[in-house]
């Protein structure tokens, strides 16, 4: 919708720091053309709100309020409490980047376990490195999304992964964002290519170190697949519990590829994870999953916008909502099938599990198709848990709250199952009985 | 699954140009001044006698009107109407008062005949004779309030729906004579401010029908209104409300069809329906408006707004849609489940073909206890045509045990056509239970088994299920419609997205 906005107070806040930002950001000349296009493309629309349709569910507006002041640089005591964070959140074996409020820090990051293949560079670094022609391309892409446009305006770093050819990763690649930063912000963006016929593992988490409040994360990762290549990735957004964090992921997949993106929701006030993936390539399978879990007042946005763009491509998306207290679930889902996608089979099933009178979850599954000969489907339901089920469980011996917890696993299990990795389902599974305990 | 050649060839029948009811009736008409004014609406409250609180309602809306915006969010492109390029008000020039139907113009008269709708009560369905020993009063009877352009031309069976207790009557009349029940019940539903079309439409309402079944009353026959546009350069806006008070029954079915032309004509309805304490509303229509031509020229921009309201508890309204017609649909026929265990159903099968555009789908809101909503939506697209089921399911705090099922399904005849699935499903109550499918495989696994086993294939296994279940709404349907309906929704079901 094109909605042309009188600034508010909040938009005139924003320009100021975004003034006072700019000299602090990585990249002059062409980058800092692009960064000002982002801006002014965001200043136009300014946070998204409920009359935006893509945010209907999500008014940042009401649920932000306003962009806070970009994070100064972490010093020796915020790291000190980031290598914490850090330390809980690790996954055996792999290599680790730690961005603490949007910065990537050598000493608490590990690339000693990178294989052979990989290449990894810092955001900032490729951005000032003025022999790369390309280095602007990075802050373009083709939404029109206000919050990517902001990320672009004020991404001060993020990480830049190249897996070559036919390498077979062994080990994850962990990208871990710590907040330590009282009423801050922090903007990254990070690139993830993987070659034709290449194989990875990208783990990324979102935790807030000890002491951080308030904080504000606007992160975006933009993956390229090569033909036959196939990326696992699994995101976690465990953040502190008063957290703002808005993040993007843009895929653009080839042919014969292999996609498998899981994305649980379960710390921070706000989250919201929006995914848009065009299948350009013919054969490829494609498996989105993701699981909120909700208590109090948090507020969980999944937004999908999956582009079947070529014929006989494979998608499926399993989403899982479990609600609790005062929390706010939303779903959106998009499947587009343009006119020449014929034999697109694709797949969308979306429930939500309501445990509180005053939970609320929100559905959007849609489909827009354009070609005749496929096979398209989406379902979704809400609704409590089964009394009967609960029954049967109580009727053999369980407590009220163990009988809820099993079911809750079980209505949960279904998405988290759709993850590749063994070691990481079991990670997130764990994740998901933390959760649960904690309910007790 | 691509659509077998039998469904193809059937959808072909039903094509844009071979519209039936394209033909124009050459009669005199009284027009109001072209454009939209304060005069204008005030021309068109004079036309009709009506008092002054209606002609002060009526400027309320207009002036609100002024300050709203056309809506852009539907998935329909057109380009932008000129409202003071339009006739707001057309009726047939009256050769002279007319006291019975064999005073009304014969050119009138005719052209209901030739879209074989009975204005005369003793002509009733063609062909069909009383059986020896059959009473007369056995037969099915349909009372019709036939209006043309802005004016309702004839009501049949006034008289023995009066001895019932049912009123019966053109709006504008129900104004004048019923002006309490009016009052009370006049854009209780759908209040003047509520989007740009109705507003629009609240201001320069010309006709419509009004029907209240008082308290325990099974209305005694099928009501009906048929809408003819003839007029060039008009827009119609009919207003129709119905009203069944506690425990009352009616039917009421609605048909349109308007002349081919090479200009875009404006239809913007409003439709309310009132259900008290026990009461059943049951709402269906059959429109064919002029869709256009094979190019996308001409045919009707279609803006309705319908709304139900199941005031009371128990209460029940279902709508029925089946839409063929018009260049531009956009139209959400909605319940608001108000009452404590009153029930909203929603059955629509919408084609379109050539260059149409259908954005229409339904709203279930639900605000009282034990709630049941249902909706089955089935979306046809062929040509080039665009066709978006949008849908609302939301179950409010207090709205304890609300439960709905939502199926969905569309059908793509050709690569060139556009089928889209909008639904938003929103609980705000753990006790609601909604469950939203759209593919035809997951209706009943049993029912499905049970016909394969007997020979049937997959296939026809999906189509005898649906259109078993659909069938059953519309063989409520008098006679004449659900021929035409029947046509219209035999198409094979195979080859379904969701």
């Amino acid at each position: 919708m094109n909605l042309v906005l009188a600034k508010t107070e909040t938009g005139k806040a924003l320009s100021d720091i975004f003034a006072i930002a700019r000299n602090r950001l990585p990249g002059a000349g062409k980058v800092a053309g692009v960064r000002q296009q982002a801006f002014e493309a965001y200043e136009r629309a300014g946070l998204p709100n409920r009359r935006v349709e893509e945010w209907k569910y999500t008014d940042l507006r009401v649920l932000m309020r306003e962009v806070l002041p970009l994070a100064a640089a972490p010093d020796a005591v915020a790291l000190k409490r980031a290598r914490v964070a850090v330390q809980l959140h690790a996954v055996e074996d792999a290599s680790k980047l730690v961005l603490v409020d949007g910065v990537l820090v050598p000493e608490l990051s590990d690339l000693t376990k990178l294989e052979a293949g990989v290449s990894v560079k810092t955001l900032r670094a490729t951005l000032e490195d003025a022999s790369n022609d390309a280095r602007s391309d990075l802050l373009l892409t083709d939404t029109t999304d206000a919050m990517i446009s902001l990320n672009a305006a004020l991404a001060t770093d993020g990480v830049v992964i190249g897996i070559a050819d036919g390498a077979a990763l062994s080990r994850p690649i962990q990208i871990i964002h710590v907040a330590t930063a009282p009423s801050a912000s922090a903007f990254t963006r990070s690139y993830l290519k993987v070659g034709h016929g290449a194989r990875a593992t990208l783990v990324e988490n979102f935790v807030a170190a000890d002491g951080a409040r308030s904080h504000q994360v606007n992160d975006a990762v933009i993956v390229w697949i090569g033909d036959g290549a196939d990326l696992s990735q699994v995101r976690l957004m465990d953040d502190g519990t008063d957290a703002v964090n808005i993040t993007s992921g843009i895929f653009t997949v080839g042919a014969k590829a292999k996609l498998n993106l899981f994305n649980m929701f379960s710390g921070g006030a706000v989250g919201r994870f929006q995914g848009f993936v065009t299948l350009n390539g013919e054969g490829t399978e494609l498996s989105i999953n993701g699981v909120n879990l909700l208590r109090g007042k948090q507020h969980g946005d999944m937004t999908l916008v999956v582009d079947h763009a070529v014929p006989n491509c494979v998608s499926r998306e399993i989403f899982r909502a479990v609600v609790d207290d005062r929390a706010h679930s939303v779903f959106q889902g998009r499947i587009n099938v343009r006119p020449k996608a014929q034999k697109t089979d694709a797949r969308m099933m979306t429930r939500a599990l309501l445990l509180s009178d005053e939970a609320e979850a929100d559905n959007k599954p849609e489909l827009e198709i354009f070609a005749d000969d496929v096979a398209c489907g989406h379902g979704a339901t809400t609704g409590a848990l089964d009394d009967s089920l609960l029954f049967y469980l109580r009727a053999r011996g369980l407590s009220e709250n163990e009988a809820q917890a099993l079911l809750i696993q079980a209505f949960v299990g279904e998405a988290i199952e759709q993850i590749a990795s063994d070691a990481l389902r079991e990670q997130v599974t764990a994740t998901a009985q933390r959760w649960l305990e904690a309910r007790r | 699954m691509p659509a077998v050649q039998e469904t193809v060839d059937r959808v072909r029948r039903v094509d844009v140009d071979q519209y039936r009811y394209g033909f124009e009736t050459l009669i005199e008409s009284d027009k109001a001044p072209k454009g939209l004014s304060e005069d204008t609406v005030r021309f068109i409250s004079a036309k009709k006698s009506e008092p002054a609180w209606m002609l002060e309602w009526r400027l309320e809306a207009y002036r609100r009107w002024l300050t709203m915006t056309e809506p852009a969010w539907a998935r329909v492109e057109y380009p932008k109407i000129d409202y003071q390029d339009l006739y707001y008000y057309a009726a047939p020039k009256p050769k002279k008062q007319v006291s019975s139907l064999d005073e009304i113009d014969p050119e009138i008269l005719k052209t209901y005949e030739k879209l074989g709708i009975p204005l005369r009560e003793v002509a009733m369905l063609e062909g069909v004779e009383p059986r020896p020993g059959e009473a007369d009063t056995a037969r099915r009877k349909i009372a019709v309030d036939a209006v043309f352009d802005s004016v309702s031309v004839a009501t049949t069976f006034k008289e023995e729906l009066m001895k019932a207790g049912v009123i019966f009557m053109p709006i504008s009349e129900a104004i004048r004579e019923h002006p309490d029940l009016v009052k009370q019940y006049l854009g209780s539903v759908v209040p003047t401010s509520d989007n740009f079309f109705a507003t629009l439409n609240s201001a320069v309402f010309s006709d419509g029908s009004f029907v209240y079944v008082p308290p325990g009353v099974r209305c005694p026959m099928e009501l009906s209104t048929y809408f003819r546009i003839n007029e060039r350069n008009t827009g119609q806006f009919e207003r129709t409300l119905i009203i069944a008070d506690k425990g009352a029954y009616v039917s009421y079915l609605e048909g349109c069809t308007a002349p081919q032309r090479d200009e875009n004509q404006l239809h913007a309805a409003v439709v309310e329906l009132v259900a008290l304490d026990d009461a059943e509303i049951k709402y269906s229509t059959v429109q064919n408006w002029y869709p256009g031509n094979s190019e996308g020229v001409g045919g009707i921009y279609n803006f309705v707004t319908k709304r139900g309201d199941c005031r009371g508890d128990n209460a029940k309204i279902s709508w029925t849609q089946v839409e063929t017609g018009s260049a531009i649909t956009w139209k959400y026929p909605s319940c608001i489940l108000r009452g404590d265990n009153s029930r909203g159903e929603f059955y629509s099968i919408a084609i379109s073909n050539g260059y149409q555009q259908v954005d229409s789908g339904t709203k279930m809101i639900h605000l009282g206890r034990n709630t049941t909503s249902r909706i089955i939506s089935k979306g046809i697209a062929a040509g080039k045509s665009q066709n978006t089921y949008r849908g609302l399911v939301t179950a409010h705090r207090k709205a304890t045990g609300a439960r709905n099922f939502t199926a969905c399904d569309s059908l793509l005849i050709g690569d060139q056509c556009g089928a889209h699935t909008v639904p938003y499903v929103e609980a705000k109550n753990s006790s609601a239970l909604f469950e939203h499918e759209a593919t035809t495989s997951k209706i009943s696994e049993d029912v499905l088994f049970y016909c394969i086993q007997r020979g049937l294939s997959q296939e026809e296994a999906v189509g005898l299920v649906v259109n078993g279940f659909v069938k059953d709404v519309l063989q409520q349907l008098p006679m004449e419609f659900a021929v035409e309906a029947q046509k219209l929704i035999s198409i094979s079901l195979e080859g379904s997205v969701g």
